[in-house]
């Protein structure tokens, strides 16, 4: 439990160093809604069954004691902060001091401002507001009907197009043909000479349907809901509804590492300069810091991944101490971690930090590979690029209504795992109601063209 | 929640007592995940049929183990080639251990591997009635015109009647019936009157006969190793499964044979071994006589499935034709299940020879070839197939 004076002197001395966020709810959870923010990401989003298998993989690791949630915070105006009720009052001061660094955060990232301007500052009640739009169309329509489109909507949910807006317009309809005035043409010179044609409309040429989409397209959730042959409206709002909340987690996957890191170096030193704890908490508070924030080894250890709380706060850190707070607050503003870990884990400090790249084969020994600071950042981001996902994209709706996608491959390294692509295509298949079909290569670089059919509706 | 502090509007403000104590929506989609589960299962039923350890005694459930269902998504193939970023000293060129799978390596609503296995328990009951449906079987009929039992069957009113037996519901709609008559004639009618009371009426009718009898016969020669047994109690336990859901009551009788027959007790049956050879017709002229010593055709449904390998002497053959034939008109069905590592379907033992020839003229004989458990199911529906 915390108290709100202490909650009011932590904010007080947050602003006076400059930190700037909209006002924050703090609320006390129980664990297990704290469990459930872990699968669903929100509060209260949408029933899908394979929630239910997060769920469970969750209450296991759980029960391990693999995991542990502090505080959740979700970005808008107010922000809302979650913390658990299990955290003690020395942790949860901490936690206070760390929800405010993610306020701030999220108040000046860039990306995570367009997104709030797109999405709106309250994501909390609007995905509540879609879980009981699609808990409506279920009453409506039928479970295994709704749950057949969420199926094909969620799992598109990382194929969206964050450079696009999130309300996008149609294509144009018609692209004007592009004409070449015959200027060699001695009729056609005294023609032009004569000035516009003012009788008639001009003719710049037969306006030429434009093909669909006019380029690969990125963004199948957006896609597939505008150009679905048969798509019903409901079903159209449950693939803009999963759309309009990976809109929203875009940011938090692409910041993760900054978000972290900066959290932590607030709550670090907030904590540090809050004299009016008493000594007590402090300590405590300071030892949950360093469980939070350590190397996912330590001693002598080796291991094989990083904690991202340590790596951007190790980062931030370094930046602060080189170039000053001023500095870092505008890294804060216009970076992700892309641009973040480019350009600022550098060689130096990746050796202090001790990380280095591995190779291997997938099931044997492993080998530590020579310190090249590109490839490292490289070997971090990787699994960042595209959303997490492969790179899909639409590319061509044939006469008849089939949908072809297109991977990819060449960006991705390889291709695409023939049977979940195929189970993916059954899933779009059953809302686009044509053919489906996507290309990639096999094992062999050779291409591979899958092809789902849809099934006959029994009506 | 008294420390709570919420600025009053969340879905925990106080006076609302957190929901979320009360309602899971993890556990929601959970169980809706198990659900889907199930419906997978149902569309493998034959599988299950075959490979369920299923017992002949109270069990009514069958325990499967499943794996968690996948929600799929794009994913690349995975490469033979793993690389990432790991943290401690090391130097290049130094070689480790092949890492464990590490959680925090799945991307932001990353699939889990359904490497989780788990078993989920279904009610043999249910799994009967998918297997009805599946096989779309009119549900079998107790023979008509052969044994009768009088039984009391609730049919029609009265006005008199045991107060036990007052049909309050249809009571009052009698006393509405009435009470409208009378106020449209101006009648100020009083709530209930004797007449208006209605009770229902006992008759005694003739029911078809409830009552059977499966007689499970088992070669038990030394050619009947352990997996033919296990073929044979599978295929026994869902024959009878489906019988007993159209009996009240089910008569099981297990008569085992080599070269002699005996009759047994459940526990026992299936672990009898014998030494010796099949002689068919000592085991078929068992049934006859418990037949005509407890089980009387004319009070009976009869049933007799025979599982065997079917090599009986040639000697002998004779013999079971006949004992066949002298059980044929006394009984609703006997179906011999070939139990023969061959494939096909069509048994072209000795015994199955001879049951195919009664196959031929009578409807009431069946005869099947399994080579293995995934026959079972197909055993099932071929012998209630022809039951229907």
């Amino acid at each position: 439990m915390i108290d709100r004076t202490q909650i009011e002197q932590i904010e007080a001395l947050a602003k006076s160093l400059g930190l700037k966020y909209h006002p924050v709810e703090f609320e006390v959870v129980p664990e297990s809604f704290m469990t459930e923010i872990a699968i669903y990401g929100l509060p209260v989003r949408m029933p899908h069954w394979s929630f239910g298998v997060r769920y469970i993989y969750q209450l296991i690791q759980h029960r391990m004691g693999l995991s542990r949630l502090f505080e959740v915070v979700f970005p808008g105006n107010p922000g809302r902060a979650y913390l658990a009720q299990s955290n003690s009052a020395a942790e949860n001061v901490l936690v206070t001091a760390h929800v405010l660094g993610h306020a701030d955060f999220s108040a000046n990232n860039l990306l995570f401002r367009r997104s709030q301007e797109q999405v709106g500052e309250h994501i909390v009640e609007q995905a509540a507001a879609h879980a009981r739009q699609i808990g409506m169309a279920i009453e409506e329509h039928g479970l295994e009907r709704v749950e057949a489109v969420l199926d094909a909507a969620l799992s598109l949910e990382q194929h969206i197009d964050v450079d696009q807006p999130l309300r996008r317009p149609r294509y144009p309809d018609a692209v004007p043909e592009k004409t070449t005035p015959a200027t060699n043409d001695d009729f056609a010179r005294r023609f032009a000479a004569l000035g516009p044609d003012t009788a008639r409309p001009p003719t710049t040429g037969a306006a030429k349907r434009s093909p669909i989409p006019p380029h690969p397209e990125k963004d199948l959730l957006w896609f597939i809901a505008q150009y679905a042959p048969e798509m019903e409206p409901w079903e159209r709002d449950i693939f803009l509804a999963v759309r309009e909340e990976s809109f929203y987690f875009y940011p938090v996957f692409a910041c993760q590492i900054m978000n972290e890191g900066w959290a932590s170096y607030w709550h670090a030193r907030l904590l540090r300069e809050a004299d009016f704890l008493p000594q007590a908490a402090y300590v405590d508070a300071i030892k949950c810091h360093s469980d939070v924030v350590r190397p996912t080894a330590s001693g002598d250890a080796v291991a094989l991944s990083t904690n991202p709380y340590h790596l951007g706060f190790s980062i931030w850190e370094k930046i602060i101490e080189q170039h000053g707070l001023e500095y870092a607050r505008r890294i804060m503003c216009e970076d992700d971690d892309f641009a973040f870990i480019r350009n600022h884990l550098t060689q130096d400090l990746a050796a202090e930090l001790q990380l280095f790249r591995y190779k291997g084969p997938a099931h044997g020994t492993l080998t530590v590979q020579d310190a090249d600071i590109s490839a490292l950042h490289d070997a971090l981001l990787a699994p960042k690029y595209g959303f997490g996902a492969p790179t899909v994209s639409a590319s061509r709706i044939h006469v008849d209504g089939k949908l072809e996608l297109v991977h990819d491959h060449v960006t991705d390294g390889r291709g695409l795992d023939p049977d979940r692509a195929r189970k993916v295509l059954e899933y779009i298949t059953r809302v686009w109601r044509r053919p489906v079909s996507i290309v990639t290569v096999n094992g062999d670089n050779q291409p591979l063209e899958i092809t789902v059919m849809p099934e006959l509706e029994v009506v | 929640m008294s420390d709570n502090v919420s600025g009053g509007s969340g879905p925990g403000s106080p006076g609302e007592a957190g929901w979320y104590d009360l309602f899971s929506r993890g556990a929601r989609d959970w169980l809706r995940h198990n659900e889907k589960v199930r419906e997978a299962v149902k569309q493998h039923l034959p599988q299950i049929v075959a490979g369920a350890d299923v017992l002949s005694g109270g069990a009514s459930t069958v325990r499967v183990p499943v794996r968690m269902l996948e929600h799929y998504r794009f994913k690349l193939r995975s490469s033979n080639e793993q690389q990432g970023v790991g943290q401690g000293q090391a130097k290049p060129g130094d070689r480790i251990g092949r890492p464990l799978q590490d959680s925090d390596q799945r991307g932001q609503g990353g699939n889990e591997d359904g490497s989780i296995q788990y078993t989920l328990e279904f009610r043999i009951d249910d799994i009967v009635d998918w297997l009805w449906e599946e096989m779309k079987l009119p549900n079998l009929e107790a023979k008509q015109g052969r044994a009768k039992e009088d039984d009391w069957t609730r049919e029609g009113w009265d006005r008199r009647g045991a107060r036990s037996r007052l049909d309050r519901r249809r009571s009052l709609k009698e006393s509405i019936k009435r009470r409208g008559v009378q106020l449209a004639s101006g009648v100020e009618p009083p709530p209930f009157t004797d007449d208006d009371l209605r009770y229902r009426q006992l008759a005694k009718r003739e029911q078809p006969a409830m009552q059977a009898v499966v007689i499970l016969l088992l070669d038990v020669s030394g050619s009947m190793g352990e997996r033919e047994r296990q073929i044979s109690k599978t295929f026994f336990f869902w024959a009878i499964q489906g019988l007993r859901r159209q009996y009240r009551h089910l008569d099981l009788v297990f008569v085992a044979h080599t070269s002699e027959a005996w009759e047994f007790q459940e526990e026992e049956f299936f672990r009898v071994t014998g030494t010796g050879g099949t002689v068919a017709s000592t085991g078929l002229i068992k049934v006859r006589e418990i037949i005509d010593a407890r089980y009387s055709p004319s009070q009976y449904n009869v049933y007799l499935f025979y599982a065997s390998d079917g090599e009986n002497f040639p000697s002998d053959q004779p013999q079971a034709q006949a004992a066949l034939a002298d059980l044929v008109d006394d009984i609703n069905y006997a179906g011999f299940l070939e139990v023969a590592p061959l494939a096909g379907s069509m048994p072209d033992s000795e015994l199955g020879k001879l049951f195919l020839a009664f196959a031929e003229e009578t409807d009431n004989v069946g005869a099947y070839r399994v080579s293995g458990t995934e026959d079972i199911w197909n055993a099932v529906r071929h012998f209630f197939a022809r039951e229907a």
